[in-house]
């Protein structure tokens, strides 16, 4: 039987997922996530016991190299690109009261 | 023979023989662009100034022989999801819609090396989520073929564009199967690699364990060609792989005998259009006739490669689509009340509802609670799909598989279930869960006239056997027409 995503569920989903879905949307987005969790249970059926999870083909070992620096400063190009800034710095509502 | 019906390999030597110039290849795109574009919106940018001084920058080079590629002065469109500096790259979302980025993609430098002519950024998916490229928050592309249709996706502005003579090749991302599935409705080649053969260094993540960037073109040989320039180690990412590369390409005289090819029989169930399944069944044949080994054997995991891909791939997602959250670029929402609630509209009002949907199907799988019974679960899947591929290719040297179950979709129509859709990745996404390569060919025309697609898969490092038996099929089949052209018997 699938999870039932209830009112709870779905602030908590939202929360994680930083959204804010509200009224015919929320309402979508519930069933079309109550549909997909419904079908995936479909893995239910496949026998995984003794089976360990796999996430890397090809292993996953760390990869070192000398730390060099290879690009120059970008203070300012990367400074463009944000929706606000002042000072040199991003800028963000407030955080601390 | 009309310019934009070469393919890249032939324009290039037409290039270096001197009887035609770089721009003459770059006007001949854009002439095409100037007559379909409008109808076809593949691009969501181009580069025409640019492009030209470069194509004279390219035609001095190669007098020099600073550029002596076989793909020298070739113009090529790169998929929106793939860095160039000082070009939007948007991913074709409202997110990242003024995103300018400072640096560029491995693959860019090494397209530029090789001499090739960067034409513009194509359509696709926004975040490449979909198989449509109806999810783009700029449009539509339409299918070459018939613009009533989709190109498929999310690859489908960089498909339609090399179908529509719009550029010679271009630069595809597939997570699941956003190559192959655009390049068979649009009747173009395309190659998934290997995962770890191309670095995806630049290239903006949607499922960092399953993304590979590959070629498009208009057959094997242009896209072994593309593979060849794009492919190797770089020590920007640290999954590209310290692989021995070959020669992507032919070796003279091949035929097919000799080797073995497997048919998974659960791939020819129902739902499959019989459009799709007379063309692979006709596809077969004709491999056998140049002394292939075909036969049907039993893949038991299909069932559970889409619920494993999607848990996968969706977890993924909505872990790298966290940086997306108004601070540092894109879009921030005009109205907010203090931190959280500005991530929150940011990205509410920012992203599609596909990628939202996959952003909160990924976040409930990674929950606490949940991980082990779902992200948990599609990870033992995924180990015992990539057993059951091993084990057929202890038989087998290639897979054969339809792409998707029907050609291209009327436009408006795959977006309202959005579940169905994914059923259609059916024969794509496990080739991504178990790192493999893949290429997909045209293999004929439905009745409707609309190409249908065949993919070869081969094991992990066996693009070259994929492209030695893709161009024995190719030289039995004859040249496949193009979408002015269209019609085709085999």
């Amino acid at each position: 039987m699938a999870k039932i995503i209830d009112d709870e569920t779905m602030e908590n989903v939202c929360l994680l997922a930083k959204l804010s879905l509200e009224g015919e949307e929320r309402e979508a987005a519930r069933a079309e996530m109550q549909k997909m969790l419904t079908y995936v249970e479909k893995l239910d059926q496949l026998d995984t016991e003794g089976t360990e999870p796999l996430s890397h083909i090809f292993g996953s070992e760390n990869v070192f190299r000398e730390d060099e620096i290879v690009n120059g400063n970008q203070k300012d190009a990367m400074l463009f690109h944000a929706p606000r800034t002042k000072d040199g710095q991003y800028h963000v509502p407030k955080t601390i009261g | 023979m009309e310019l934009s019906q070469m393919t890249a390999l032939e324009l290039s030597r037409n290039i270096r023989e001197r009887k035609i110039s770089v721009s003459d290849g770059v006007e001949s795109v854009f002439a095409q662009i100037r007559k379909k574009e409008k109808k076809i919106h593949a691009y969501l940018d181009l580069f025409e100034e640019d492009a030209y001084k470069r194509a004279e920058q390219v035609q001095k080079g190669i007098a020099q022989g600073i550029y002596t590629g076989p793909l020298a002065g070739v113009p090529i469109a790169v998929k929106d999801n793939i860095c160039i500096k000082g070009k939007k790259t948007t991913c074709a979302s409202r997110i990242l819609e003024n995103f300018i980025p400072t640096y560029q993609a491995e693959v860019i430098d090494r397209l530029e090396q090789a001499g090739m002519i960067l034409i513009g950024k194509t359509n696709m998916d926004e975040f490449a989520m979909g198989s449509t490229t109806e999810t783009s928050a700029f449009g539509v592309t339409t299918n070459p073929w018939n613009t009533a249709h989709v190109p498929g996706g999310s690859s489908g502005g960089s498909c339609a564009a090399v179908a529509a003579g719009e550029a010679y090749m271009a630069l595809g991302s597939d997570t699941g199967g956003s190559i192959r599935q655009p390049s068979a409705f649009c009747g173009v080649t395309g190659i998934k690699p290997t995962y770890g053969t191309v670095s995806r260094y630049g290239l903006v993540a949607y499922a960092s364990s399953l993304d590979q960037i590959g070629p498009v073109g208009k057959n094997t040989e242009d896209c072994a060609a593309l593979l060849q320039v794009i492919a190797g180690h770089d020590q920007k990412d640290s999954t590209s792989l310290r692989r021995e590369l070959p020669k992507f390409g032919l070796t003279s005289g091949e035929d097919l005998k000799g080797m073995k090819f497997g048919v998974p029989e659960e791939y020819m169930a129902e739902g499959m259009e019989e459009g799709v399944r007379n063309t692979f069944l006709a596809s077969l044949k004709l491999l056998e006739e140049l002394g292939a080994d075909v036969e049907f054997f039993s893949m038991k995991t299909t069932e559970y490669v889409i619920p494993a891909y999607y848990i996968i791939a969706s977890a993924e997602a909505s872990s790298n689509l966290e940086r997306f959250d108004g601070v540092k670029y894109g879009f921030r929402a005009a109205e907010y009340k203090g931190l959280h609630d500005m991530y929150r509209k940011t990205r509410t009002q920012g992203f599609g509802k596909e990628v939202k949907r996959r952003i909160m199907l990924g976040s409930f799988v990674l929950s606490s609670g949940y991980y082990d019974a779902y992200y948990l679960k599609a990870l033992k899947a995924k180990a015992i799909i990539k057993k059951e591929f091993d084990q057929a290719f202890e038989k087998y040297d290639v897979i054969l598989a339809p792409v998707a179950p029907h050609t291209a979709p009327k436009l408006g129509e795959s977006l309202k279930d959005p579940l169905a859709m994914y059923l259609g990745d059916i024969y794509t996404v496990a080739v991504n869960l178990c790192a493999l390569p893949a290429i997909s060919l045209p293999g004929g025309l439905d009745g409707r006239g609309l190409p249908v697609g065949f993919q070869m898969i081969g094991p992990c490092f066996g693009e070259n056997t994929l492209i030695r038996a893709a161009s024995a099929f190719e030289n039995a089949r004859g040249t496949f027409p193009s979408a002015e052209k269209g019609g085709i018997k085999i």
